[in-house]
């Protein structure tokens, strides 16, 4: 079985995010990029799965300019075992992702598409659910449990009821949540190794193009700032002031 | 064009989810651009009674019911497709920013061939809207193009709930899909209990990492119970195993709005701000006068919290 597993280029969760003076986007310029925290979690579950003979390969896929091939070494690096770069200087929205990944699942015969919840730049937490409309098969989304039974996975869903599980036939989709797993560091003597794993280009247009049209974005603003607020001395100060404001 | 709204209801089988009035409330910041009809779809097995408080929710037009066994589970797979389905003839479809609402709206969106939009916080048009990104640290305006149905999830915490006192409509509307047999639905394990629920509760007392165990979140729950609280968490509280996942606030989390949020042992991380930005009131009781949250909350307190929790509730009580 192969695991197809997506990783998106984004500014790493670190960085204090501050939004351009001329409210064009947010500032990116040497801002320290990583792979989208949650897709290293989607990645160490595959590489897991295929730790435990449940599967044979682990593909890492990215979209975007030459820069994501940065983060698909780092996928290399890790333990995937070949990388695909999807070739665009545009900025996709998830349809057209996910449209991306329905194809090369298709293409590559992939058991599993393995992402990221939600993506901690535009925090769209729509990819999953998008390929496995269009393609079809299960869609386990918010996973913090993967169980692989030959040809089926049983995926606990972290859900603002609790904990729900769903049985699925594989080929599925499958996106991770925070809880899943705690990723691998990586290791030097891998980071030489993942120079010689395959990494392919393949043109966005081969895999269909854009789908769907576009919403526009427009301007950027940094959040309403709340007021700077006061310090008390001790605990009675602390009620006295809650109960002034009648908030107890 | 005037705007015709089907909001997705979410609900439990009895009880109709307060994310829905919320929704709502962001259609009828719609409908202020242009008019327009809130109809709303609830799909599920003998939910009359949720039928009912869906259509006495003031503003509402009609309720559209699919009843059907195979709608039973709250399964995307299953409800994607009869939401596709039913989006037929209208110009927007909205669900709430719930992770039910998440699993199934982009699911029914990429079937009707459009784009999606999630977390909507406020309505400029009736095309136009703004959202958070990068966690809230920025907000970015976003049109959807004249020819295609707006898809989205409203954000529950910038939204009120509408009020009761509708006389929506309520029509049967026959299932057009079967049960996707690729997919099981196995069960919930919910948390439960008797405290309030995150998400609506007025007051939320809310504890971190410097909890250090299970046994300790007690302080917060007899404090809570006083108060008439619900409780919440970090991450870190969740990771460690002292809480279950449901009680996580934040990012990844749930995004609350309560009139009073508690903060003990918080580090202030921006994972977690973006979760209690639009709080009242943020109380932050920490014992680092450097800890990030001091920024953003409304009364500080540089302190132990075992000892300030137990003073609170005893000078409360
Ligand atoms: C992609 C991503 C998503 C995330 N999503 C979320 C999310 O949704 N929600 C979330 O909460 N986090 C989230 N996080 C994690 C977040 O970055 C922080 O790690 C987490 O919020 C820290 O939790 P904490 O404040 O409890 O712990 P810490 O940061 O360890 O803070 C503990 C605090 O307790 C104080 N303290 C210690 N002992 C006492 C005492 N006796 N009395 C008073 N104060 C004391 C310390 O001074 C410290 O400030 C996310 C991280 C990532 C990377």
């Amino acid at each position: 079985m192969k695991i197809l597993v997506g990783i998106k280029r984004a500014v790493d969760y670190n960085v204090r995010v501050r939004v351009k003076s001329d409210g064009s986007g947010v500032e990116t310029d040497g801002v320290k990029m990583s792979v989208n925290p949650f897709d290293e979690i989607a990645l160490e579950e595959a590489l897991r799965i295929k730790e435990a003979g449940k599967a044979d390969e682990v593909i890492v896929v990215s979209i975007g300019n030459n820069d994501v091939q940065q983060q698909l070494r780092t996928g290399l690096a890790m333990g995937a075992d070949r990388a695909i770069q999807v070739e665009t200087g545009d900025t996709l929205q998830p349809l057209t992702v996910a449209r991306v990944f329905k194809a090369l699942a298709e293409r590559e015969g992939a058991g599993i598409v393995l992402l990221g919840k939600q993506a901690i730049d535009d925090d769209c937490n729509q990819v999953g659910q998008m390929t496995a409309a269009l393609w079809g098969r299960p869609q386990a989304t918010f996973a913090s449990k993967v169980v692989i039974d030959g040809t089926t996975a049983t995926v606990t869903r972290e859900v603002d009821g609790g904990l729900e599980t769903l049985e699925v036939d594989l080929p599925a989709v499958i996106t991770s949540d925070l809880r899943l797993n705690e990723p691998r560091f990586v290791k030097l003597p891998d980071i030489m190794k993942a120079k010689r794993k395959p990494l392919d280009v393949v043109p966005l247009d081969e895999l269909g193009g854009h789908a769907g049209a576009a919403p526009a974005t427009g301007r950027h603003a940094a959040p309403a700032p709340r007021s700077r607020g006061v310090m008390v001395g001790d605990t009675a100060a602390l009620v006295a002031e809650l109960k002034n404001r009648g908030l107890v | 064009m005037t705007n015709k709204i089907l909001i997705l209801a979410e609900h439990d089988g009895a009880t109709l989810n307060p994310g829905t009035a919320k929704a709502v409330s962001c259609a009828a910041a719609i409908t202020e651009h242009g008019g327009g009809t809130i109809d709303i779809l609830v799909l599920g097995e003998g939910i009359d009674g949720v039928a009912a408080q869906a259509a006495a929710v003031a503003g509402v037009n009609a309720v559209l019911v699919t009843d059907a066994a195979h709608l039973a589970p709250p399964l995307a797979v299953n409800h994607g497709p009869e939401l596709a389905a039913a989006a037929e003839g209208y110009s927007h479809v909205l669900a709430p920013s719930s992770t039910y609402g998440k699993d199934v709206l982009p699911h029914a969106a990429a079937l009707l061939g459009v784009n999606a939009l999630s977390d909507i916080m406020a309505v400029e048009g009736a095309r136009a809207f703004k959202r958070p990104i990068y966690a809230g640290n920025a907000i970015v305006d976003v049109t959807v193009p004249d020819d295609v149905i707006v898809c989205g999830t409203s954000r529950s915490a910038s939204w009120p709930t509408a009020a009761e006192g509708g006389a929506g409509a309520v029509q049967a509307r026959a299932a057009t899909s079967q049960r996707a047999a690729h997919t099981r639905y196995q069960g919930l394990a919910g948390a439960g209990g008797d405290r309030p629920d995150l998400q609506t509760a007025r007051i939320v007392v809310s504890g971190g990492r410097a909890l250090g165990s299970a046994e300790n979140f007690e302080i917060l729950y007899r404090l809570a119970d006083g108060l008439g609280a619900a409780v919440g968490a970090s991450r870190a509280a969740v990771d460690a195993g002292y809480v279950p996942n449901d009680m996580q606030v934040g990012q990844t989390g749930k995004i609350i709005s309560p009139e009073l949020y508690l903060a003990f042992g918080i580090s202030g991380a921006i994972q977690h701000i973006t979760g209690i930005k639009d709080a009242g009131t943020i109380v932050a009781v920490n014992k680092d006068a450097d800890a990030p949250i001091f920024e953003i909350a409304d009364i500080g307190l540089v302190g132990d919290l075992f000892t300030v929790v137990p003073e609170i509730e005893q000078q409360l009580s």
